[in-house]
């Protein structure tokens, strides 16, 4: 239903285990009308596969990207994205809400 | 993300127990507090308050900027009796999240044309109940107003310990009720969780509006802190 991210965790951790890199978005704030809630998620593999979202599809491709890097380097990342920032803008945070994304490798 | 707390987290979750996962956001330090494990946490107010909430929050303490991610198992709500109230019911609560399953021997009622989309049971409760794993994250709802289904159904709730437990009838089918209960077994203490009449008093007349008085009691008692609980009811 509208609250349910099971299969995503799932997913990790299945992924990590057949041998990929994963990593796992999670946001971890949100201010003004954010489509999604903190605690949202999003798991990425190494091949760019990715399943569950951190808003309303508007900034997933964003973090898709970060993510492969944190994939790479092993390091932790907090991302921002939203209407004070030009570049959040331009992937298109439109609703007017701003989210932070914690993005982190799973293993 | 440590695959070993992962792990760890996947099967709290497979296991309807409630976790909660702190992330230190500036060095990524990470660990997962199970619910079993509050009570002697540090953080153990943080830890019951946005639980109770069922929301991940972010808190400072210490000077250390730490993100609570809250697991809360999905919230299971298990209605005995296919009745018309279910009708209105079942819908309503599955759009504010819960898992539902109607359960009612009677086929004439449990019908999947009058249920589209909804897990139907049709069968007696001493066989359809055990495999639905009612537990501490069930609302459990008797409304068939047959005491020879709503009543093993009942004691079923008790056992499990389900956070809510309400049963349709007036007052006086309520205490003919608790009588035969306990002449089942059933301890005052077990009668005394029964919320009956069912739901919150607000005048609700139709099925659809005594949905809304039944998930409005369900809400307030799954939310609220267990003082504020006592005053709404």
């Amino acid at each position: 239903m509208l609250d349910r991210d099971e299969d995503i965790l799932k997913a990790a951790e299945d992924w990590q285990k057949a041998g990929h890199g994963v990593a796992l978005a999670t946001v971890v704030e949100t201010w003004g009308s954010a489509p999604r809630p903190a605690g949202s998620s999003l798991v990425i593999n190494d091949d760019g596969t990715f399943l569950g979202s951190v808003s309303g599809g508007c900034v997933e491709g964003a973090v898709v990207t970060e993510a492969m890097d944190v994939i790479q380097s092993g390091k932790p990342k907090m991302l921002e994205f939203g209407v004070a920032d030009e570049t959040a803008w331009n992937v298109g945070l439109s609703c007017g809400g701003t989210i932070r994304v914690f993005v982190e490798k799973v293993g | 993300m440590k695959l070993a707390i992962l792990h760890e987290l996947n099967a709290e979750r497979a296991a309807r127990r409630p976790a909660i996962l702190v992330t230190d956001t500036e060095s990524g330090e990470q660990r997962l507090v199970k619910a079993q494990d509050f009570a002697k946490d540090p953080l153990r107010a943080e830890l019951e308050k946005q639980l109770r909430m069922g929301k991940s929050a972010n808190v400072e303490v210490g000077g250390k900027k730490l993100f609570l991610n809250v697991y809360a198992p999905t919230a299971k709500l298990v209605i005995i009796g296919a009745v018309h109230i279910s009708q209105a019911l079942a819908p309503l609560a599955r759009s504010l999240g819960y898992d539902v399953t109607v359960v009612d021997p009677r086929t004439a009622f449990a019908s999947p044309e009058r249920f589209p989309d909804i897990p139907l049971v049709a069968d007696w409760p001493d066989v359809a109940l055990p495999p639905l794993n009612v537990d501490a994250y069930t609302a459990f709802v008797a409304v068939t107003h047959d005491p020879k289904i709503d009543d093993p159904a009942l004691l079923h709730a008790f056992e499990r310990n389900c956070f809510y437990i309400g049963a349709l009838g007036s007052r006086k089918t309520h205490a003919k009720r608790g009588d035969r209960l306990r002449a089942q077994g059933a301890k005052d203490s077990d009668i005394a969780r029964i919320h009956a009449p069912i739901g919150l008093s607000i005048g609700a007349v139709s099925p659809s509006e005594i949905a809304v008085a039944i998930m409005a009691e369900i809400t307030a008692v799954l939310r609220l802190p267990p003082k504020e609980k006592e005053e709404a009811a």
